[in-house]
């Protein structure tokens, strides 16, 4: 059924009908190009996809003329595809056999390595940028995100489109974004590459190569890290907002951040007019970690609910995925092996930690030092300690004490816990073995990981523990085979998982709920587990990369205020009972796309009789409307008005659909029919006056 | 007629017992609930018998607003909440939150246990108190009920300060509660947006005072420090009239030792991050000492809060948190005796008590030492007393003590001064302001100038004086886009600025109100349009055919109504927009045709003017 009640009812409205979907804001800016036809029927909520990837997404959403990016996400899978960053000279790296074709050819040895059968580029790792061409970005207006795993595209946006706009972000998500943008390009800059391949990227050779890299996509708009230039010339675009905040874009769209409980500072996004509300839920987590839980009641009554940011490991429990890590990592140090824990310098490593801090003990590893390894492994931790407001209620409750909310301030105090920028310097004086190393990048492609994949791979002894879910970890893996340290696999993703899923949506209800295709179907490894998909009615529209998806609602209110003198001067009338009408005249103002109603203006007084008068001054405005009548006329009763308002000599006829009342002496005739009167007289326009009043009389106006 | 009502219970042409009542389209908000510090009777709290004398507060007021940790602005919040009795909720900062019942428990430890009063707040009351406090975040805008919403901006003043906007539907009122637009050492500017509310309800303690910038009065307290610490020389005495004594001591031998009786939050940190980088800068040896106790877990707070501090804080915390302190260590009774030269902060401020007072006791005999006040006392306390010149104190036990000491004053007080409180009324546009927190005096200059430059309204009740304010809300419906669409198209005529009318229908069906075109209307109600229409006779003298009259009419009107579609129709019949006009034979004169001129009640005006037109005759073919 539809919400709204349909609008046409009469010709007269025709012209606005066929512009029934346009939006009047998109509306006004045609006016002022003076092109008012050739608009094209169109939805008034369009979203264009720019990144294929459901956790790192990146949308525009058009909405009530404005163009919303939603998240900036970096798709950085393709880093698996090249060698790689060792920290120190590793022989064997560097003296990797060149990759040839079948027939021998070897044109691609200096580009392409072969490695443990597998083929690499050799060169500074690229990433996989969102669509810059499907839309022109120069025309986004803001970019709104929703925590700082979603904003790493952020410098190739701001910086190479021509972007003009403004970009929204929490406190948290700005700083822990600077700080993983800042490690990403200290990692990629610290280990100069020379090289840069592009011969392999050409899409005849390309066609030619082995999988994984003959499947790449868009492989010629692959780019290299940004700079730190970039990336603070990109930042400082970035306005804070804080939860519920309520951000006017143009007079047109409020949008407001709401916590989503996934990381610090974390949020999911209201978009919305007068009438109109569009969620934008992405990374969100119902799982009670260091974060402040997720609002969920605030998404109720949404028209359109877009969703991303599901968990990319559905049938991992993070919960057992956490006791894994610490009974694995207790297991390996007791032998006497190291354990490393490839991750990223924020988010889940505040939660390992405190898990850690409470187990340490227990399991006897209170004398094995724990490093953290990262150039912004202190900021991280720092910050971590500040951010109280975005922090869940026990935390939170710490500070009041005053105490830091995280127990990871009580591991470094104790110094069981030991921060480093990197593998040089003092760590390499205090480096005792066996100890367990936290570092990056999770990739395994660059970052002080690199170092100790070669320093501790070739012993059984030791421990790889995956628990980022970004990267496939046998992909990452794969440069470094044959591998005899033991690999374990124990993703940690908070994120929501269908289960969840499903309950959110009964619980917030939204009319139309729109996500990535990945999410619409089963994972294609488990076809059969259809448990594993977004289940609702009515089905969720899917979008892939490089799509424009028409959003289903159609806009059918606008608000308008009503001046308070106008507002007095209306005469409200009971028709039914509760419905009360009244017929408003009014001059309308827009501006700033805020619509105002004001009395209309008193008839200008009749300048001195003397002026000459032009006879197209007499001529009456078309323009001014006058109401509808409803109703019908009694006919004896009018018939009876007629004789106390002095008409004599009245004769009424029957005819088939009513009455014709005759005035024999004013030779005028009135047709009178349940839906009509028509008065047909000789030019008196007096006469015409008084019987219209009569008539009016019987009926009521809109 | 809507009203915004204003009635402050304290702070109203005075400093102290903020408390300001505010009634806002039938919500009453009550804005901080302060103690004053100059009374220890019942006039050190609010009147809150003012708010109901009959019903529970609860039901009087939907919420309660603390501005921030500051005694004259939540001193008697646990009194009002647990021993007058206000169960519903409490705003405050996530910092205020933190300190101000340390604050509180603080100031009945004195209240109780140094003065011995009965029948005052107890712990437990204060944690019950607290229990109420929603914490607000800036710029969240927080729902407090359907209608009712709040909004929290930055002040500056003290670690959480706030401004606060309150607003119902289009009404608003912002409350500055104590503001700073000026950045310090250790905290950033007041700022708030173009929010346009109908009434400013901001503080006023420095109405008449322009001063000179914070660096000046920075220099002269590191140089008092300095000189008195390391070799003595010249001194400035500056009074808290503001006159200077001139170098009268230049005489005096060095003092040796420093007394900055403070309280445990706000300035303390300001002075220290001064001091800290002082000592740090001109590599200074004196030890620096701050009374423990509640002092070392206030920086605590300093640094977990570092989010609210300044920009340059803010920015540098990882590599250095200002709050951790290097040079300054924590103060042992014993030190107060050791001859050397030292600077001490001890609590509280107003040397009425505690730890500063007993310091003082100690070295107020030796005229080498200082002590420096760097804020505001009141009156009754030993602080007040060393300010206006009084050189011999009576302590308890009849014993008199002789100040030879030197005593310096110091304004650190965070306040927007004149410049300041005229650039936020600038900032933030209201159509009235109403002035608090000052003194009569002072606020009527304010009032003047407030009145002249923006031509807004000024206002400056005394406790108990309510004012009131008529507003005139507009009325928010909705319309439909179909109609709006309608009218802007008619936007397209050339001359733009014409107002354009719009005619439309109201429905308000319970308190749904929308706008929607006639038609929609009628549609909407069941209801089937009634079409009134009018046919007028014209006669005219033309012995040419129906057709060629016909034509002579079309042109007529034509060459007349040049902005109207006039049309000739292939069926003889000529039309002006809606309106039809037909020729006809006379039946009786063949010299006579006549014109049947047809529109409907919606053309009237039209139609009517045609048929007079007509009336007149057709031109003559040239």
């Amino acid at each position: 059924m539809s919400r709204y009640p349909d609008l046409c009812l009469n010709p007269k409205e025709c012209v606005c009908q066929e512009m029934g979907t346009v939006d009047p804001s998109i509306f006004w800016t045609l006016l002022f190009k003076g092109a008012f036809y050739g608009m094209k029927k169109r939805e008034v909520g369009e979203k264009y996809c720019l990144s294929g990837h459901p956790t790192l997404p990146c949308n525009v959403l058009k909405f009530k003329s404005t163009t919303i990016m939603l998240d900036c996400g970096l798709d950085m899978n393709s880093t698996l595809n090249f060698l790689p960053l060792p920290l120190v000279q590793s022989p064997r790296l560097s003296n990797l056999p060149g990759w040839s074709l079948k027939d021998g050819n070897a044109f691609l040895d200096k580009e392409l390595k072969e490695c443990s059968g597998h083929v690499f580029v050799d060169s500074v790792p690229e990433f996989c940028l969102p669509e810059t061409e499907l839309i022109d970005l120069s025309t986004v207006d803001v970019i709104l995100i929703s925590n700082y795993h979603c904003m790493m595209a952020l410098p190739y946006i701001t910086e190479h489109t021509g972007f003009t706009g403004t970009v929204y972000a929490t406190e948290p998500s700005v700083q822990i974004g600077r700080l993983l943008m800042e490690e990403l390009v200290n990692f990629i800059e610290r280990v100069p590459k020379a090289q840069s391949a592009s011969l392999w990227k050409n899409k005849d050779i390309q066609r030619l190569l082995p999988s994984p890299l003959k499947d790449a996509v868009e492989v010629s708009t692959w780019r290299r890290c940004y700079t730190m230039q970039e990336v603070n010339s990109a930042l400082s675009k970035i306005q804070l907002v804080g939860y519920s905040q309520k951000i006017e874009l143009f007079g047109a769209v409020q949008v407001t951040p709401l916590s989503s409980g996934y990381a610090l500072g974390s949020s999911n996004w209201i978009i919305q007019s007068h009438y109109e509300k569009v969620s934008y839920v992405s990374g969100s987590s119902l799982l009670t970690t260091h974060p402040q839980p997720m609002d969920q009641a605030s998404l109720k009554n949404s028209d359109v609910l877009i969703l991303t940011g599901l968990t990319q490991i559905p049938t991992a429990n993070p919960d057992s995925m956490v006791g894994e890590f610490c009974s694995n990592l207790a297991l390996t140090v007791r032998n006497g092996g190291n354990v490393l824990v490839p991750c990223y310098p924020s988010g889940v490593i505040y939660d390992l930690l405190e898990c850690l801090y409470q187990y340490i003990d227990s399991a006897g590893l209170s004398s094995i030092p724990f490093y953290f390894i990262s150039p912004v492994a202190n900021s991280s931790l720092e910050f971590s300690q500040i951010f109280a407001e975005w922090l869940c209620h026990n935390k939170q409750t710490k500070v009041y004490l005053p105490e830091p909310p995280f127990p990871h301030a009580e591991l470094i105090q104790t110094n069981k816990l030991k921060h480093y920028p990197s593998i040089h310097g003092d760590f390499s004086n205090d480096f005792r073995q066996p100890c367990v190393v936290f570092t990056g990048h999770p990739s395994l492609r660059f970052g002080d990981v690199v170092h100790f994949m070669e320093l501790w791979g070739k012993s059984s002894l030791n421990t790889v523990i995956f628990t980022e879910p970004d990267f496939s970890y046998l992909e990452a893996l794969a440069p470094y085979q044959p591998l005899a340290m033991k690999c374990i696999y124990c993703p940690i993703d908070t994120r929501l998982n269908f289960i969840q899923v499903s309950k959110l949506l009964k619980e917030v209800q939204p009319l139309h709920v729109v996500c990535p295709e990945q999410y619409t179907q089963p994972p294609p490894a488990q076809s059969h587990r259809i448990d594993l998909m977004i289940d609702c009615q009515p089905p969720a529209m899917s979008y892939r990369r490089a799509e424009v998806l028409a959003l289903p609602f159609k806009r059918r209110y606008e608000k308008i205020e009503i001046m308070p003198e106008l507002a007095d001067s209306l005469v409200p009338m009971e028709i039914k009972p509760g419905v009360s009408l009244a017929t408003v005249s009014a001059v309308l103002h827009t501006k700033d796309n805020k619509h105002i109603l004001q009395p209309p203006p008193r008839p200008a007084q009749p300048t001195g009789g003397k002026k000459r008068k032009r006879a197209s001054d007499d001529i009456p405005d078309c323009k001014v409307l006058k109401p509808l009548l409803s109703g019908s006329i009694p006919v004896e009763q009018f018939v009876q008005t007629l004789e106390k308002h002095g008409f004599s000599d009245i004769k009424v006829e029957d005819t088939a659909k009513g009455h014709i009342v005759l005035l024999q002496e004013a030779e005028t005739l009135i047709q009178i029919e349940e839906d009509s009167t028509h008065i047909i007289c000789d030019n008196d326009e007096m006469l015409r006056v008084r019987l219209r009043d009569l008539v009016l009389k019987f009926l009521q106006k809109f | 007629m809507p009203e915004i009502r204003v009635t402050p219970l304290g702070a109203g042409q005075d400093v102290g017992r903020s408390c300001i009542l505010v009634s806002i389209a039938g919500k009453n908000v009550m804005l901080d609930c302060g103690m004053h510090m100059g009374f220890s009777d019942d006039r050190r709290f609010p009147d809150f018998s003012y708010i109901t004398r009959s019903g529970r507060l609860t039901d009087f007021l939907d919420c309660v607003i603390i501005s921030h940790f500051h005694l004259d602005h939540c001193g008697a919040l646990p009194y009002f909440s647990e021993m007058v009795g206000y169960d519903g909720p409490i705003y405050m900062t996530q910092p205020t939150q933190a300190i101000c019942p340390i604050l509180l428990e603080d100031y009945r430890k004195i209240a109780v246990d140094k003065k011995g009063e009965a029948n005052f707040f107890t712990s437990q009351m204060i944690k019950d108190c607290m229990k109420k406090v929603v914490a607000v975040h800036l710029h969240q805008t927080v729902q407090v009920d359907d209608e009712l919403e709040i909004k929290a901006y930055y002040a500056g003043h003290v670690l959480g300060a706030a401004m606060f906007q309150i607003k119902v539907g289009s009404e608003s009122v912002v409350y500055t509660g104590d503001y700073n637009m000026t950045p310090d050492r250790h905290l950033g500017a007041a700022w708030i947006d173009k929010c346009r509310p109908n009434l400013l309800i901001t503080e006023s303690t420095y109405a008449t005072t322009i001063r000179d910038s914070k660096r000046c009065r920075e220099r002269d307290f590191l140089k008092k420090v300095h000189e008195t610490v390391e070799r003595g020389g010249k001194l400035w005495a500056r009074w808290p009239g503001g006159a200077a004594r001139g170098s009268s001591r230049a005489g005096l031998p060095p003092p040796l030792q420093v007394l900055i009786p403070v309280f445990a939050l706000g300035r303390a940190q300001e002075l220290c991050i001064l001091l800290e980088t002082f000592w740090e800068r001109m590599d200074l040896k004196a030890p620096i000492y701050f009374s423990t106790g509640l002092t070392e877990k206030a920086n605590h707070y300093y640094k977990l809060f570092i989010p609210w501090t300044n920009q340059k804080i803010r920015k540098t915390f990882v590599q250095r948190n200002m709050f951790e302190f290097k040079h300054i260590k924590a103060f042992d009774r014993a030190f107060a005796d050791s001859p050397g030269p030292m600077v001490v902060f001890a609590t509280p401020g107003m040397l009425h008590a505690g730890q500063s007072l007993q310091i003082f006791r100690k070295w107020a005999g030796n005229e080498k030492n200082m002590v420096i006040m760097p804020g505001y006392c009141v009156q009754g306390t030993v602080g007040h007393k060393i300010l206006s010149g009084q050189r011999k104190l009576e302590m308890e036990g009849r014993q008199v003590l002789e100040v030879k000491m030197q005593v310096e004053y110091m304004s650190f007080s965070a306040h927007a001064d004149a410049k300041g409180i005229m650039q936020l009324v600038g900032q933030a546009e209201p159509e009235n302001v109403l002035l608090v927190h000052g003194e009569a005096k002072k606020m009527e200059f304010l009032k003047q100038k407030i009145e002249q430059e923006f031509r807004v309204s000024c206002y400056m009740p005394a406790n108990g004086e309510t004012v009131t304010l008529p507003t005139s809300p507009s009325i928010p419906v909705g319309i439909s886009l179909g109609l709006l669409k309608r009218e802007m198209a008619q936007g397209l005529l050339p001359d733009a600025k014409k107002p354009r009318l719009l005619h439309g229908t109201l429905i308000m069906k319970d308190s749904n109100f929308r706008l929607v075109s006639s038609e929609q209307a009628l549609k909407e109600l069941g209801l089937a349009e009634h079409q009134l229409r009018f046919t007028c006779r014209v006669h005219l003298h033309d012995t040419r055919k129906e057709q060629e009259t016909a034509v002579r009419v079309y042109s007529h009107l034509k060459s007349v109504l040049k902005d109207h579609c006039v049309q000739h129709l292939p069926d003889g019949s000529v039309t002006v927009e809606s309106i039809l006009i037909q020729a006809a034979a006379h039946s009786e004169d063949p010299g006579t045709k006549v014109l049947l001129v047809s529109w409907t009640y919606q053309d009237e005006e039209l139609g009517s003017y045609l048929t007079s037109l007509l009336k007149k005759g057709l031109p003559q073919a040239s």
